[in-house]
């Protein structure tokens, strides 16, 4: 069943038919060409897939992209639109926080989605009483929905403490 | 995957209707489990009935202590919600304490609860399995049996409930509201799962075609001192081998009430109430919160298994209630 619909992908409006069965993963990098989000599990276990939507991290290999029909995505490519890098994607550079990389789309799209709930004061299982910090034990709380393979982790929890400064 | 039609009513009387004439009808929420599950192959539908866009977004003041929360609402936005936190941190604290931050945007008040147990067996099709295919048999007896029941299992399923949210709704007395084809009705949340019986394919009491629009927090002053309590293979997203929801209030050191929940036990959020009854009037001592485990565990049951089995849920469970209890009884004091 083929359904037509609207996203504004990295701030370019692009318009598809999807099969209803059609996960925004899958739209995003088989019909559009947009790579950078990755297909790790495809079983919302991984996080590599992660992007924003309307502005929030989510999962697309569990998203319908019919279910998302004028919705705004942002991907690891999007928040480098001119060729300059995000402070994430910086700060992922600066500290190597990577080694295959594969995983590394999906961390920069969470750590920039997490740092805005952050600012949102938006509490996590890390956080006592008060106003939550960023600290390394919240960057692992927080980051927990991605996994790397490579256990790059020594550096993407410090590359994360840096962008948020 | 079979083609599906895809439709986003208007209003959820529609999307009631929708999928109450379709036996092969389900509602899209969040879409975190369902879509696995249409991946997985556990369910084929044929009309997918999306309620993201019609249901409540709204937390609301009913006044008095007691909330609203619609059954739009994300589990993230609920986790943060300063009235949440203050009048029922245990809610706010199992929300964080399960899925991760990319799902709990996802995930909504009303989905969660009836995300589908994580059995392994129930989730490969390949493997018997009564709850997916009634009369199949049970894969998990005898099987891998780490995270399944300890309470109220049945010769026909053993398979725990998952969620962690839906362990803090059955402590704090919650009531789901529910659209149905014969209108609105209200459902005690501890009344809204079962246990598997006969029937293990049916989680709820819920039927065909009818949609949680609401989940409403009656005002429970003890709830200001609660606390959700999550023990699990890794530190944070992963399932409960057991968990704990509990409120007390105590007075000149005597525990002069408590509501107490557990999770990855049973195969609904397990309601404590026997334990409950034990702290009642008893000193606020370990003593007392180990009789409220034992007198709630009495009737106990582990499961043999591949993996050496679930024997040590019984004790773990036991020292969970006893630590959570004495942490909230020292800040009651």
């Amino acid at each position: 069943m083929d359904s037509e619909i609207g996203l504004r992908v990295d701030g370019t409006p692009r318009r598809l038919t999807v099969d209803t069965r059609t996960t925004l993963l899958d739209a995003l990098r088989e019909r559009l060409g947009v790579t950078s989000p990755k297909k790790g599990c495809d079983h919302g276990q991984c996080g590599a897939c992660t992007v924003l939507v309307d502005g929030r991290r989510v999962l697309s290999c569990l998203t319908l992209a019919v279910a998302r029909d004028g919705a705004e995505v942002v991907t690891a490519e999007g928040l480098a639109p001119d060729g300059e890098l995000h402070p994430v994607q910086r700060a992922f550079i600066d500290r190597d926080a990577f080694q295959c990389g594969y995983c590394t789309p999906g961390q920069v799209v969470s750590a920039v989605g997490m740092l805005d709930e952050l600012d949102r004061g938006w509490p996590s299982a890390a956080t006592g009483t008060g106003e939550p910090e960023l600290d390394d034990a919240e960057i692992a709380e927080r980051m927990s929905g991605n996994l790397c393979r490579c256990a790059a982790y020594a550096n993407i929890v410090p590359a994360v403490r840096e962008a948020g400064r | 995957m079979r083609p599906f039609t895809y439709q986003a009513p208007a209003d959820a009387a529609s999307a009631v209707r929708a999928v109450t004439r379709d036996p092969t009808a389900v509602f899209l929420g969040g879409g975190t489990n369902l879509v696995d599950h249409l991946k997985l192959g556990i369910l084929d539908p044929g009309l997918v009935v999306d309620v993201t866009g019609l249901a409540s977004v709204e937390i609301t003041d009913l006044g008095g202590g007691a909330l609203r929360v619609g059954a739009g609402v994300p589990n993230s936005d609920l986790a943060a919600d300063p009235l949440v936190r203050e009048r029922f941190p245990v809610l706010s604290q199992a929300l964080l304490a399960g899925a991760s931050g990319q799902l709990r945007n996802m995930a909504t008040t009303g989905g969660n609860p009836l995300q589908r147990t994580r059995c392994v067996y129930f989730q490969d099709v390949t493997t018997p399995c009564n709850k997916r295919e009634p009369g199949s048999g049970c894969s998990a007896i005898g099987g891998w049996t780490r995270n399944h029941a300890i309470l109220g299992a049945s010769a026909h399923c053993i398979a725990t409930h998952p969620s962690d949210l839906a362990v803090a709704l059955a402590a704090l007395d919650a009531e789901v509201r529910v659209l149905g084809q014969d209108g609105e009705r209200v459902i005690p949340f501890t009344d809204l799962h079962r246990l598997p019986g006969d029937h293990p394919e049916h989680d709820t009491v819920l039927g065909h075609g009818d949609l949680i629009t609401a989940i409403d927090l009656p005002a429970r002053p003890i709830a200001r001192r609660s606390a959700y309590r999550k023990v699990r293979d890794r530190a944070s997203y992963a399932f409960a081998l057991v968990s704990v929801a509990a409120a007390v209030e105590v007075d000149g050191g005597v525990v002069r009430d408590a509501r107490i929940a557990f999770g990855g036990v049973a195969h609904k959020p397990w309601r404590a109430y026997r334990a409950e009854e034990a702290l009642r009037g008893a000193t606020a001592a370990d003593d007392s919160y180990r009789a409220a485990a034992d007198a709630e565990l009495a009737d106990a049951v582990a499961q043999d298994g591949l993996d050496g089995g679930n024997a040590f849920k019984i004790p773990l469970l036991r020292r969970t209630l006893v630590a959570t209890l004495r942490d909230l009884a020292r800040e009651d004091a």
